[in-house]
């Protein structure tokens, strides 16, 4: 058991796992990590199974590590450091004892995730260590707060990932919803060619979208039955601007929803940063499952994918770092 | 016209199994009733159910069952019997929670009891005296809906929102009652205060309330809100 001790930090970074799924009837979405890839990212960089990261919007904060350990580093990418020397992102990283981790902002996307090696080490509430800030459960880090870590068991560091890229936006794939009959066939057309912006307003439980012009809203279906809601649904309030929302969503809602982005796009939604472009395209059932299938499928892949750091130019003086540092066993350099 | 009951897929992972279409009785005891079923003798394949008002959701592993398997089976139980008049789940409880009428605690009992045509004293006499089902938990963390309240309570929400009620709020519109889990804005009538904590993370018995249990909203003075013990509340089980 050792600590990371938080030195300085950004206002949204939370500890998050994979959620807390069974509590739907109980009022509690299911949260964990908004960008569930990044998350097997970083546990397949270290060889370890998915468990807790630290989770980082926009902007990460500075760590100093109480014993050696292995790190890595997922997700929307920011500008990292280890005591100074630059780090490469979507990559592992030996740390020495007494190293200091600088994490700066985001460069692309909202989210990255730092995981160490051995995995956080919390107190499960609820079955899991996922803050879930609208149900106040933990909440945000601060300065001054020691995360524990498991002991790692070890293993090579200095491996890199190439990673999809859905940190600018993009199209997403939709499935039809309950009220999407609602919304007249001409308004559906056009939700599927607009081109939307991402608005400033967006956090864990959804993100608003801005339509080019004209909005979505009905002028009668303002008010359902108040039913259950998923992640990925896009509802559509009385302003008519598209409103996805994401892992820490409320339970349920009445507000129309026009449809569902499928679950294998929702990382691609939660790593839209405010201006990024996104469009909507709905797709059948059967090429919905596909998509999740290919997802999965690249999930059991991750593993097999991470492969030592190329030796360039950049990476020299990363690479030198590693060399002395000498905490990790079994290093693969090449 | 609609017919009930019927069966629609949510997203790629979900089904929704609904008994109307507005709250009634029957439709409410339905979907506890099916849902009930459902955890006593899990389908393969489910690994979630939740209710809302009229409705049961299923969530399930598309990879592992097809949609088109689970709504038969989802289909066969459904006509196995009558849902609407089912016996509701086992193992429901009464609770009794103080409560505060009016006043400062909860300052729109005035303007409730006048948009239900009754005077304040009718009103917390009403409120007080309804034993209400809890019809859903939703929204927010253990957060009961519960009703129906007797006629005169068919009130609409007000279109303006009132900025904060406090945790612990009981508050009125359409027959229903909600008591609040968190500090929110809200567009319901607030009535009523209790010191119920709704949602506890850290205890080992998190959630105080379950679908499908009876709760009375006894009047309490403000001297006694005021030297409550704990929150007060009693629970018995329901027989």
């Amino acid at each position: 058991m050792s600590a990371l001790e938080i030195l300085e930090v950004g206002p949204g970074v939370t500890v998050q796992d994979s959620g807390r799924p069974g509590y739907l009837g109980e009022g509690v979405s299911r949260g964990g990590a908004a960008d569930r890839l990044a998350l097997a990212e970083g546990a397949a960089l270290l060889k370890q199974p998915v468990g807790a990261a630290l989770e980082m919007a926009g902007l990460g904060g500075r760590f100093r590590f109480g014993r050696a350990a292995r790190i890595a580093l997922t997700g929307a990418p920011m500008r990292a450091t280890l005591d100074g020397v630059p780090l490469r992102w979507n990559a592992s990283h030996a740390v020495p004892a007494g190293a200091v981790l600088e994490i700066g902002g985001v460069t692309q996307g909202v989210y990255g995730y730092l995981t160490v090696g051995g995995g956080i080490d919390l107190p499960l509430i609820l079955g899991a260590m996922s803050a879930h800030l609208a149900a106040g459960i933990s909440g945000p880090l601060q300065a001054g707060d020691t995360i524990a870590f498991r002991e790692d068991p070890g293993g090579v560091s200095g491996l890199g990932l190439g990673v999809s890229d859905r940190f600018a936006g993009g199209a997403l794939r939709v499935l039809p919803s309950l009220q999407t009959d609602v919304f007249p066939k001409d308004m559906r057309d056009r939700f599927e060619t607009d081109h939307f912006t991402r608005d400033t307003r967006g956090n864990r439980m959804g993100v608003r979208l801005k339509p080019s012009a004209e909005g979505y809203g009905l002028e009668a279906g303002g008010r359902i039955l108040s039913e259950v809601i998923t992640p990925g649904d896009i509802q559509i309030p009385g302003d008519g601007a598209p409103y996805i929302l994401l892992a820490e969503c409320q339970t349920t809602g009445g507000y129309p929803r026009i449809g569902t982005v499928i679950p294998a796009d929702l990382p691609r939604v939660a790593q839209a940063a405010p201006g990024a472009k996104l469009r909507f395209r709905f797709v059948s059932r059967e090429e919905a499952l596909a998509a999740e299938r290919a997802y999965r499928t690249g999930l059991d892949r991750l593993r097999a994918q991470v492969a030592p750091l190329v030796r360039d130019p950049h990476d020299i003086n990363l690479l030198a770092y590693d060399l002395v540092s000498g905490v990790t066993d079994g290093e693969v350099m090449r | 016209m609609t017919r009930f009951p019927r069966i629609d897929p949510v997203g790629l992972d979900g089904l929704l199994v609904r008994f109307g279409d507005a709250l009634s009785e029957p439709a409410n005891r339905a979907a506890l009733a099916f849902r009930a079923g459902l955890e006593r003798d899990a389908p393969t394949g489910i690994e979630e159910c939740a209710t809302s008002l009229v409705s049961t959701f299923v969530r399930f592993d598309p990879l592992g069952i097809s949609l088109d398997d689970l709504h038969a089976t989802l289909t066969e139980r459904l006509s196995a019997q009558d849902w609407y008049c089912a016996d509701l789940p086992e193992g429901r409880r009464r609770l009794h929670i103080p409560t505060v009428y009016g006043g400062d605690h909860a300052p729109q009992l005035a303007e409730a009891a006048e948009a239900a045509g009754l005077t304040e004293a009718e009103a917390i006499a009403s409120l007080s005296q309804s034993e209400v089902r809890v019809t859903t938990i939703g929204f927010a963390p253990g957060q009961p809906y519960l009703g129906t309240l007797p006629e005169a309570w068919d009130i609409p929400r007000q279109t303006a929102l009132t900025p904060q009620v406090p945790v612990g709020a009981l508050v009125v519109a359409i027959r229903q009652l909600v008591l609040f889990s968190v500090t929110t804005p809200t567009g319901w009538r607030h009535v009523g205060q209790t010191r119920a904590r709704l949602f506890q993370p850290e205890s080992e018995t998190p959630f105080l309330l379950r679908a499908g249990d009876v709760v009375q909203f006894p009047a309490i003075s403000a001297e006694e809100f005021a030297n409550l013990e704990g929150d007060g509340i009693r629970v018995e089980p329901l027989t």
